[in-house]
Order: structure tokens, then C-alpha cells, then sequence
């Protein structure tokens, strides 16, 4: 095994599709240990599909997939995720220290007891996310932005080395968006985890990230954010031409969604 | 010494039945009410209903044919998909379909003498009085089955109601465990039905632990007060029909009436003190 095999993420010629249908093809790049990246990409890309595939949900066609040397396995313990829609539909039953201590054990099955160890590793990750005001809330009452602290927090107790937040920012106004970028970004330092967030505005995301993994099209491209949204290189990808602009230091891209 | 506690050996298996099966209820009711499957609660009853009165119709046990007939149902419901909740078209297609073949079955049964009739009545409307010991070892047969297995599940059964695609990706076996979690209602609905009847048993499996979440936002305190509630209602409503009215009234009534009215009382203390306890 090469040493590139024992990165967080290694892809090499992987093909991604739902019966015959490709959704992505020649997927080639490897991910580092404390790397920050942003995944973007219109609706429909395979942005989720790709997280799915590191998560052992879904296979690849073709290719080799490597998640710290290991192929993809379900409830891979070294991988949390924040999926893209979470069906919190319950209005009651659960406070947020529950939907928090799911990460730590909401998988184990057997009795299972509530120990002063659990309560305080619970608190502390709570804490580290800044949601120690609402630990005791009932999720049903809680706000976008709340949930999504919460969410990272689920993620986060089990102390994985490798994070993937599908659309974290979805749903909130600026200012949330930046405490939850700015978040990931400390915490990705202090606990040195690889983190792949989804997203589809790089603007906010720019100052943290070290480069970003753009799907279209059945394509993708990787790298520094100043090389891959560029002209050159989303015209290529889109196969038809797009427009790369930026003002007040934010870029836009023209002529297509993303 | 319950002979001796109760004054006759009826009443001591009526509480003894009825504590049982209050206690299973409340529990299993809990996790019915978060995943949304009320209705599936009260499919597994007119399922045991039919199973009951086949059973009767073959002359064997009818908690056997209710176990047969609803564990059936259970690897049915659980083989057509692992989505927790809803289901209700799927649902309410077996649901009438086992009134339809219970309702056969009893008519052919009731029909050939007047003590089947009587048992058929029975099954409508529960048999704690005349339960007897056999039924009471069976019933604690399948509530220890039941509780045990939920002992086992309860984590990822918890996350998997609550937060399903967390708990997909966290590698929780959707599919196992919903039929797992439909085995236990099965075993739960068939020993409620034994106690209440096939009429009566949904309010005493959804009541209690719907007002339970009403009361408190924590899990483990959900399913401790729902345990207690639906244990206190039966044996209140025990009670009640033993020595209550002038004339005798079924003990399904109190049951139903005073679960009812807990779950009633939980709606207005969680308008005013928001599930706090
Ligand atoms: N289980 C599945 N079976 C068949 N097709 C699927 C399946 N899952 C996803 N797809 C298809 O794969 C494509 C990529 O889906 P995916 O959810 O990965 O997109 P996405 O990039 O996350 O989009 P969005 O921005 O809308 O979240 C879509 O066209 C979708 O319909
Ligand atoms: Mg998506």
C-alpha cells in the first residue's frame, strides 16, 4: 500500500452511478490529515453521493476508495457526519445532550447505563461548540443554527479523524454560517481533523479553507481555491463557458448554479 | 400469600396479569409514540384478533395463534421496508384484511355453541377476569421476551427513531432493527390483548407513554413515568371494576376511560410547563 493509501481520503479512478447512470467518473485526489476542504458543486453533482461512498453506503463502479488505508466500511468509527437533512421531526422526547450523546453510544447495542464519565464527556464537547446555554433544551425549540452546533458536536464526541458536513450551512443567515465556519476552522487545528464541508457559497469559507473539490458535470476538479474557480478551469468542467468575477474580494461564478 | 393479599385467586392473577402487562405497554409504548407508529399498534391488534379467534376456531391457545399470526405480520411490514415511520397505507391494507378474517373466524366460531360465544366476547373485550395461571406464565413468557430484546436495541433503536440518518451512517442496522422493534410490538400487543382485549388494547400501549412525552423531555424518565402510569391505570382500573360500581362494569372501560383522561391532563401541563419534569 502507498503511503498516499493511508491519507484521511485517497480516490484513484472511481466512478460513482446508479444503475448505468454515471454520476462521477475519474474522481483521482487524496485528502491529508488537518486538511480543510470545501466540496462544491450544483444540485445533483454527487456531492452527497461521494460522502455516502467514503461512509461505506454506497459502492463504487469502478476504482479504489481508501478511508485511512481501509476500505470504506459502514459505522466506520474514524469518519463523523453531519448528514445534509437530518429528520429531527420529533418535537419532544429528546433534549440536546441526548441528540449529542447518540455519537457517543446511540450505535451500541446491549444495556448500557448513564455513567458520570459519559455526562462529562457530553458536557465538554458541548461546551467546545459553544452550546453549553441550550444542553437541556428539547431539540423541537432549537434554532437552524442551534441544531447545526449540535450536530457538530454529535459528530465531534467521537473523536474521528476525518469530518464530513453535508450543507452545514444550508438554511442559515450570514452571521450563523460565519460561527459555524469559524468553528470548524478552530476545531479542525485544535483536534487536527480533515474536514470535507459542502457548501454551495465559497465566499464565507475562503479565509479557512485550504482547497476546494469542485463536482459538475461527472467531473471534478481539486485544488487551491484561486486555481479551480477560475475561468478556465469551470469552463472546462462545465463544458460551456463560465464566468469567474470578483468584487469587494468575494468571487461569483457566472453562467452557471452552483 | 397474593391469594391471601387479594382474598380470592381471581383477582390475584387479574393484578398480577395486569401489572405485567401495563408495565410491557408502557415501555414498548414509548418507542411506538416517538417512531410515529401508533397506527401500526393498532394493526397488531386486529392482527392478534384474527390469530385469537383462528386460534380458537383450531381449538389451540389463541395467545399462540396471536403470536403466530402477528410475528408473521411483523417479518411482513419489516421485509417491505426499514423507513421507521408511517407506513400507513401498507398498514391499513392488513389491518382490514385481519378484521376481515377475524371476523370470519369468529362467526364461524361463536356460531357452533354459546360458551364460543363467550370466548369470542372475550377476545373483543379482554379476559382478565377469568385470566388463570397458564395465561399469566405465557404473558410473563413474552414480556420478558420483549423486554429483554428492547434492552438489548434500546440505543440504537432511540437513534434510529429520532436522528435516522445519523444513525444509518453511524452504521445502525435500520432494517434488523425495525423488525426487531416490530417483533417486540407483536409480542406486546398480543399479551395486551389477552388483558384488554383487541378493542382496547392500542389505548392502554399509546395513552400512557403519549402523555409520558408530554410530561418530560428526557428519554429515560419518558419511559419510567409511561411504565407507571400504564400500570397504575390498570390496576386503578382493576380496582375500580372489582369494587366500584353497583353494577359491575368491564375493567377495560375504567382502563380505557382513565387512560384517557392521564393523557388529557399531560396535553394541559405541557401548555403550561413545557414537558419540564
Ligand atoms: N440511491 C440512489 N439511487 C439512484 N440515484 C441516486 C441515488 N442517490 C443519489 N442519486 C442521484 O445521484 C445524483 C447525485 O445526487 P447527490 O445527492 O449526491 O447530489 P448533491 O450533489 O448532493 O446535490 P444537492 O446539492 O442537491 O444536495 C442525483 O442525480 C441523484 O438523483
Ligand atoms: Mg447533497
Amino acid at each position: 500500500m502507498s503511503l498516499e493509501a493511508e491519507n484521511p481520503v485517497f480516490l484513484r479512478e472511481v466512478r460513482i452511478g446508479f444503475a448505468g447512470r454515471v454520476i462521477q467518473e475519474e474522481m483521482t485526489f487524496a485528502i491529508e490529515n488537518g486538511e480543510f476542504i470545501a466540496v462544491l458543486g450544483p444540485n445533483g453533482a454527487g456531492k452527497t453521493t461521494l460522502l455516502k461512498l467514503l461512509l461505506g453506503l454506497v459502492r463504487p463502479e469502478a476504482g479504489e476508495v481508501w478511508v485511512f488505508g481501509r476500505k470504506p466500511r459502514r459505522g466506520n468509527p474514524a469518519i463523523g457526519y453531519a448528514p445534509q437533512f437530518r429528520t429531527l421531526d420529533t418535537n419532544f422526547g429528546v433534549r440536546a445532550r441526548d441528540l449529542v450523546g447518540f455519537g457517543l453510544d446511540g450505535h451500541r447495542f446491549g444495556p448500557g447505563f448513564p455513567s458520570r464519565k459519559r455526562r462529562e464527556l457530553i458536557d465538554r464537547v458541548i461546551e467546545e461548540v459553544g452550546a453549553a446555554g441550550y444542553a437541556e433544551a428539547p431539540v423541537g425549540e432549537l434554532s437552524g443554527g442551534e441544531r447545526q452546533k449540535l450536530s457538530l458536536a454529535q459528530v465531534l464526541i467521537s473523536n474521528p479523524g476525518l469530518v464530513l458536513l453535508d450543507e452545514p450551512l444550508a438554511n442559515l443567515d450570514m452571521a450563523a454560517a460565519r460561527e459555524i465556519i469559524g468553528l470548524v476552522g478552530r476545531l479542525r487545528v485544535s483536534r487536527r481533523v480533515a474536514v470535507m464541508l459542502v457548501t454551495h457559497d465559497i465566499n464565507p469559507l475562503l479565509p479557512h479553507i485550504d482547497r476546494v473539490l469542485y463536482l459538475a458535470n461527472g467531473r471534478s476538479a481539486i485544488g487551491a481555491p484561486q486555481s479551480v474557480i477560475t475561468r478556465e478551469t469551470l469552463s472546462s468542467l462545465y463544458n460551456h463557458p463560465v464566468d469567474v468575477v470578483e468584487a469587494m474580494g468575494k468571487k461569483f461564478v457566472l453562467g452557471v448554479e452552483t | 400469600m397474593l391469594k391471601v393479599l387479594f382474598g380470592s385467586q381471581m383477582l390475584a392473577h387479574a393484578f398480577l396479569g395486569g401489572g405485567l402487562v401495563g408495565l410491557v405497554a408502557g415501555i414498548v409504548g414509548y418507542f411506538l409514540v416517538l417512531r410515529a407508529q401508533a397506527f401500526a399498534a393498532e394493526a397488531f391488534t386486529d392482527i392478534g384478533f384474527a390469530g385469537a379467534t383462528g386460534a380458537a376456531l383450531l381449538g389451540v391457545a389463541s395467545l399462540a395463534g396471536m403470536l403466530a399470526f402477528s410475528l408473521l405480520a411483523a417479518a411482513g411490514l419489516g421485509i417491505l421496508g426499514d423507513r421507521a415511520r408511517g407506513r400507513d397505507v401498507e398498514i391499513g391494507m392488513v389491518l382490514s384484511f385481519a378484521l376481515g378474517l377475524g371476523v370470519l373466524f369468529l362467526g364461524l366460531y361463536s356460531r357452533s355453541s354459546a360458551t364460543h360465544a363467550m370466548s369470542g366476547i372475550n377476545i373483543l373485550f379482554g379476559s382478565i377476569m377469568t385470566i388463570n395461571s397458564t395465561d399469566i406464565l405465557l404473558a410473563t413468557a413474552c414480556c420478558a421476551t420483549a423486554l429483554g430484546v428492547l434492552a438489548l436495541v434500546h440505543r440504537p433503536l432511540l437513534f434510529a427513531s429520532i436522528d435516522p440518518a445519523g444513525a444509518e451512517a453511524r452504521g445502525v442496522p435500520m432494517r434488523a432493527l425495525s423488525v426487531a422493534f416490530l417483533a417486540i410490538v407483536a409480542l406486546t400487543t398480543a399479551v395486551c390483548v389477552l388483558l384488554v382485549g383487541i378493542l382496547l388494547s392500542a389505548s392502554l400501549l399509546i395513552a400512557p407513554a403519549a402523555a409520558a412525552v408530554n410530561f418530560t423531555n428526557r428519554p429515560a424518565r419518558a419511559v419510567a413515568l409511561s411504565a407507571l402510569m400504564a400500570v397504575a391505570i390498570t390496576w386503578l382500573g382493576l380496582v375500580l371494576a372489582f369494587y366500584g360500581a353497583v353494577r359491575p362494569l368491564p375493567a377495560g372501560f375504567y382502563i380505557a376511560t382513565l387512560a384517557a383522561s392521564t393523557y388529557a391532563v399531560s396535553l394541559v401541563f405541557r401548555k403550561f410547563q413545557g414537558g419540564r419534569i
